[in-house]
């Protein structure tokens, strides 16, 4: 099997004695609200995902991510995890290097606590520059830094209350989960499938290539915080199901939802994925076109070319590179451009814009582009959206 | 009360360090030895299992049998 990133498979989640320890200690204790990236983090830190991060970056290691993208010590490691709140919280609460303090959710649900080992005030638009190319606010990524505070507390977490995923909850496998099931079906090489969209056709094909060369896939969607306008998490769950049980065969797939946030970093954030799917016991990581990216910020190929910049070893997982698949109606199946001599006006290929256009209009996607199954869920969900915004 | 207190190291091992560091981005010997420490304290405590426990193996096996993987 597969070792996690930086040799150790962590786990920050409370045994019972310690349950009991913070428990008693919680009327005590400061409290810190978290956003929803915050705590989708603290579950991601506590299951072991983001193995070998313990809690929330302190600056020795968020500088380094920062300017080289690796974490002081040297390891990999391409993006900022961090708790920021504001300056003005940390003075008026008083809350200083050495204590514990709970972090809650909005609601003042207490989900972990942390040991506060650094509290630093941060360059938000040197961060958005490092990490994500970019300081235009227009950026989801950039955008969400600009609402978050300015200081960044550093230390160690311990999860109490796993944040719950309501009906998602059966497909929530965590790092441990998917080794034992890689485990026992005996699949020595696995690719992970990174998405925060429905699978169409191309995916599958990319998918399925992949299947070729290893024992399994892990079909492996982003279920914490997406863009407003992606998909729904239930929509998209439908579409995975449909198409699981009709195209593929189940003794080589496995879905697990991922509880991670989005953070629309290109490049950077396809070598973050990657680690991860590490973590969860993978041995290979499909990398598509301009994954991760979010309108025009990032070239096509960079999310391929950033693996370079790293030795094979450091890394662990092996990338898949898949360069643009459609359905070519000369070739008469599914190709790339690295395979198929034909020119685009034989390919099939839809716009986002366009596949929004057609399903709003109640028009089925061919089904060179995405299964039947597949559109016709989409197509359910349009017609309801459209319905509740006419209504 | 300061919450740092002192630690006396011999003068070459001090004078070793600046050398040593350099332009690593540490801005003093202190921060050094503290990272240092920081991390070796960090390996003395017990260590988090990553493993399954009996229990959560069974409850695991049930799971993925309810998921039509095992």
């Amino acid at each position: 099997m597969i070792e996690a990133h930086g040799g150790r498979l962590i786990s920050r989640i409370a045994n019972e004695s310690e349950q009991e320890r913070w428990r008693a200690e919680l009327p005590n204790l400061k409290r810190v609200t978290m956003n929803r990236r915050e705590l989708s983090d603290v579950e991601m830190i506590a299951t072991g995902a983001m193995s070998p991060l313990e809690g929330f970056m302190g600056r020795r290691d968020y500088e380094h991510v920062c300017e080289h993208g690796r974490l002081a010590n040297g390891i990999p490691w391409t993006i900022p995890i961090t708790l920021a709140v504001t300056s003005e919280i940390v003075a008026a609460e008083q809350i200083e290097i050495g204590e514990n303090v709970a972090l809650q959710d909005s609601e003042g649900t207490v989900f972990a606590v942390l040991e506060i080992s650094d509290i630093y005030k941060v360059d938000k638009d040197h961060e958005a520059q490092s990490v994500l190319k970019t300081t235009d606010a227009a950026h989801p990524g950039v955008a969400y830094l600009q609402s978050t505070g300015d200081t960044y507390l550093g230390g160690k977490i311990t999860m109490l209350q796993r944040p719950t995923q309501d009906r998602f909850e059966d497909f929530r496998l965590d790092p441990r989960e998917t080794r034992f099931l890689f485990k026992e079906k005996g699949w020595d090489t696995i690719a992970a499938f990174q998405t925060r969209n429905p699978i169409h056709r191309a995916h599958e094909y990319l998918q399925k290539c992949a299947l070729e060369l290893v024992d399994a896939l892990l079909i492996h969607p982003i279920m914490g915080e997406t863009k407003s306008d992606d998909i729904p998490p239930d929509v998209r769950l439908e579409c995975y199901n449909a198409l699981l049980k009709g195209y593929y065969q189940a003794d080589r797939v496995a879905m697990s939802i991922l509880p991670a946030a989005m953070r629309y970093a290109g490049p950077r954030e396809a070598i973050f994925h990657a680690i991860i799917r590490k973590n969860y016991g993978c041995t290979h990581f499909i990398v598509g076109r301009d994954h991760a990216g979010v309108g025009g910020y990032y070239g096509t190929y960079d999310a391929h070319n950033i693996f370079k910049e790293f030795e094979a070893l450091e890394i662990g997982i092996t990338p898949l590179f898949f360069d643009h698949a459609f359905y070519c109606n000369t070739c008469n199946n599914m190709a790339s451009q690295k395979t198929c001599p034909h020119g685009s006006d034989q390919h099939v290929f839809l716009s986002g814009t366009k596949i929004r256009e057609m399903l709003s209009n109640g028009e089925s996607l061919p089904p060179e582009f995405t299964r039947p199954e597949v559109s016709e869920i989409l197509q359910r969900h349009y017609s309801n959206e459209t319905a509740t915004v006419s209504s | 009360m300061s919450d740092r207190v002192s630690i006396k190291i011999p003068r070459p091992l001090y004078v070793r360090l600046q050398q040593v560091i350099g332009d690593s981005g540490f801005s003093s010997p202190t921060d050094f030895i503290v990272f240092v420490l920081r991390d070796l304290v960090g390996t003395l405590e017990p260590e988090r299992q990553g493993e399954l426990s009996d229990d959560e193996l069974v409850a695991v096996r049930k799971k993925l049998e309810n998921l039509g993987y095992l």
